[in-house]
């Protein structure tokens, strides 16, 4: 598979609109960099030497909402902190994602109380859930992939 | 204050500016007027370490004063502790420093062990001081990646992740967990400790003193972090000792103050090591700590080592009341059937009295206050959390300084907001 | 420089406030003085700079709510404690020098709870007052900077009490899966 072999002698590659742009869209996920809590330390593990995200294109943080693609929730999202990750949200620019590692963000985890809003999906669309308090770096990798597996399956006719 | 949307119209502009007047009296008069300027760093920024935000009063890029407002990361883990037995409350504090799980562990399980009177036994006490000193050089190197990280150097996080990962790997060993271990329980550690683990300690041991003295070889003769990091964030030890910090921000003004040594717990007073003292409380003092601390930790870990080879025995206590059986007792005993079921059911009580533990954990003093009901659910569980102290001492701290150098001193007195927050 | 003689604290505490002492208690090693409200400021600064005493670091402060009725008249003194009302707070400081610790308590009534503030002998205890302060709900008279520290600030109530609710969530298992996902507000575009 690749380029080369489909190149053949023309130097000419045909596809689709829709893949090359979601194979575009994939292969340079920009997270925002945004960390709340446990998790974003693991999150910073898998930035690290030993797991190296950057290994699919995300090596590159940006810690403006205004650049970012993926907003990765990794942590417990208390309702003082709430208005602010919307706030993060809405100031992304389309197309965005987000991923909600953790139990915590995914369904409040353990901390079933007054202070910790019972899931991020209250405030904002979540594509993809990881599980795990904290989720070990593999788990992230993988809901990653779970997500552009998601994205490259996306239709044309679904952007507009 | 509440995050609010940015003004649609000038009476909204109005109403917003209207606030500050709640500001009046923590800011200068100088703001009020729009002299100087108020800048907003935070809850989401890269170098506040987590959810911290600042308002600072800016005079062109002097800091006139610094409102730190926390609370972002709030959990109420006090609040939900009161709902749990004392065993089952343990998981919960895990997660208020994340980056010291094992120390929350400690002072928690020391300070029910202390209501209860419970004592812990030699093996179980060894076990301990092995998981509180690698979580030490595990915390200090997440605090080493990321101070350097804000101040510019970048490779610094890579090496020292690149050995976090070797320490969270020998605690998935002890625990099954890589963080969030929940590991240290009162009466002792949940198991003992496997085979390989020592195997993995010993050569974690050998490794480590060569790769701390690489992290040295990149900054501490380094011109540039030499600039930004000597004579900046200085703190003068009464007014520390009036601030109440603990730990490495206070003994990088030169306080010879270490639990570890003035207060010992689980052995500590028969361990050789040296407590660092820095002289002028800047941030290049601190990191000099942080940096010897590494030091005296391997010293303390390969005393440690010895002594779990030659000491055998139970790892936690045998106080049936409060420790569960071995698994090898259940088939054998109805009795230790019983405890077993009466331990993960009810849990035990404790009596209606308060008490006050402190440890010292990688940042500073983590003290647990404890009431409990004479039940088997406590009143009130209260933990002083060093960050919440050192984040409360920010404001003295930066006066005076410039706003590149906020990042340095955030990062130096190595803050973690859910131990601020909890 | 030649360190003074330990003193004993109740006793120094006993000479210098008399009857504004109410009791004192022993527990596991630890001593806890009971004071009057308004003498306690004064009270941490006489400990903080006499002689022979020398706390001078403030560990902690909590505050402990006794709620619904471990309070009153049972509790006079006895083996049941000495809680004369709902909440108390305790000013944990530290003697360096001695290498000590001693628990300053204090009490609030329900109505009103209102305490003067520490801030002015330790300025440590901004923070952990304005933490009780916003939890708790115990005004601290004097504090340069009353407003709420952990909760937004449009908060209603002060959750560490005893009769806030914890707030919990009904937790979703397969047969309830349903029903829950019916009502729980989730986010669109």
């Amino acid at each position: 598979m690749g380029v080369s072999s489909k190149l053949g002698n023309m130097g000419v590659v045909t596809t689709t609109v829709e893949q090359a742009v979601n194979w575009a869209r994939t292969g340079a996920m920009w997270p925002l960099l945004f960390g709340l809590a446990c998790c974003a330390i693991e999150y910073m593990s898998s930035q690290a030497s030993s797991y190296d995200l950057s290994r699919f294109g995300m090596e590159l943080n940006r810690a403006t909402p205004r650049q970012a693609d993926l907003l990765i929730v990794s942590g417990r999202l208390t309702r003082k902190m709430a208005p602010v990750v919307r706030q993060l949200y809405d100031q992304m620019a389309e197309p965005k994602w987000v991923i909600s590692m953790g139990d915590c963000a995914s369904c409040g985890g353990v901390y079933n109380n007054y202070a910790i809003v019972q899931g991020v999906d209250e405030i904002i669309p979540v594509d993809v859930y990881i599980a795990g308090c904290p989720p070990r770096p593999e788990q992230l990798l993988h809901g990653i992939l779970t997500l552009h597996e998601k994205v490259r399956s996306e239709r044309i006719a679904d952007w507009a | 204050m509440a995050v609010a949307t940015p003004p649609q119209s000038i009476e909204e502009q109005r109403s917003w500016e209207g606030n500050l007047d709640q500001l009046r009296g923590l800011v200068s008069e100088r703001a009020i007027t729009g002299e100087t300027m108020l800048l907003n760093m935070g809850p989401h920024h890269p170098s506040t370490h987590g959810v911290l935000r600042l308002l600072l009063e800016l005079d062109g890029e002097q800091i006139v004063s610094c409102l730190p407002d926390v609370g972002f990361l709030h959990t109420g883990i006090e609040k939900s502790v009161e709902d749990k037995s004392y065993e089952k409350a343990l998981p919960l504090t895990d997660r208020m420093d994340y980056l010291s799980p094992m120390s929350n562990n400690m002072a928690y399980a020391a300070a029910v062990e202390k209501l209860l009177d419970l004592d812990v036994p030699e093996r179980g006490q060894i076990i301990r001081v092995v998981c509180l000193e690698l979580a030490r050089c595990a915390s200090h190197l997440v605090w080493l990646g990321t101070h350097a990280i804000d101040m510019g150097a970048m490779s610094v996080l890579l090496y020292a992740f690149r050995e976090r990962e070797r320490i969270l790997g020998m605690f998935e060993m002890l625990s099954g967990q890589r963080m969030m271990s929940s590991y240290i329980r009162p009466g002792g550690v949940w198991r003992d400790v496997p085979d390989d683990f020592l195997p993995t300690l010993k050569q974690f041991l050998i490794d480590f003193p060569g790769k701390v003295d690489d992290y040295e070889a990149l900054l501490t003769q380094n011109p540039i972090w030499k600039d930004r990091a000597q004579g900046v964030g200085v703190i003068e030890p009464d007014v520390a000792l009036a601030y109440g910090l603990t730990g490495p921000a206070l003994r990088g003004s030169g306080v010879n103050w270490d639990l570890r040594k003035a207060q010992p717990y689980s052995g500590y007073e028969t361990y050789d090591f040296n407590v660092p003292l820095g002289e002028h409380g800047d941030v290049y003092d601190r990191y000099l700590i942080r940096i010897q601390e590494f030091r005296e930790s391997m010293k303390i870990l390969n005393q440690a080592v010895e002594r779990l080879e030659r000491v055998t025995g139970p790892y936690r206590s045998e106080n049936r009341k409060y420790c569960p059986p071995l698994r090898s007792e259940l088939g054998q005993s109805m009795e230790a059937v019983i405890h077993h079921f009466k331990l993960w059911t009810y849990g035990y009580d404790a009596p209606d009295e308060e008490i006050y533990n402190a440890i010292e954990s990688p940042r500073g003093e983590i003290g647990c206050y404890i009431h409990g009901t004479g039940g088997n659910k406590p009143r009130r569980v209260h933990f002083k959390t060093p960050s919440f102290i050192h984040i409360s001492a920010l404001p003295v701290m930066a006066k005076g300084y410039l706003l590149a150098d906020m990042v340095a001193i955030i990062g130096s007195v190595d803050i973690v907001l859910g131990d601020c927050d909890r | 420089m030649e360190i003074p003689a330990a003193r004993d604290p109740v006793a120094a505490v006993r000479e210098a406030f008399g009857e504004a002492l109410l009791h004192v208690k022993e527990f596991r090693g630890e001593t806890t003085l009971v004071l009057e409200a308004e003498r306690t400021p004064e009270a941490l600064d006489f400990l903080r700079v006499s002689p022979g005493l020398v706390y001078n670091m403030l560990s902690d402060v909590s505050a402990v709510d006794y709620y619904p009725n471990d309070y009153g008249e049972r509790f006079d003194g006895g083996a049941l404690g000495f809680r004369p009302e709902r909440f108390g707070v305790s000013y944990h400081v530290l003697s360096m020098l001695y290498n000590r610790r001693l628990r300053l308590k204090t009490f609030a009534a329900e109505e009103d709870p209102r305490l003067p503030t520490a801030t002015v002998v330790w300025p440590a205890a901004n923070w952990l007052e304005r933490e009780i302060a916003d939890l708790m709900g115990i005004v601290f008279e004097g504090h340069p900077d009353p407003r709420r520290l952990l909760m937004p600030e449009d908060w209603h109530g002060h959750p560490h009490r005893r009769d806030y609710p914890l707030g919990k969530e009904t937790v979703a298992f397969s047969f309830n899966e349903a029903e829950i996902r019916k009502h729980k507000p989730f986010a669109t575009n």
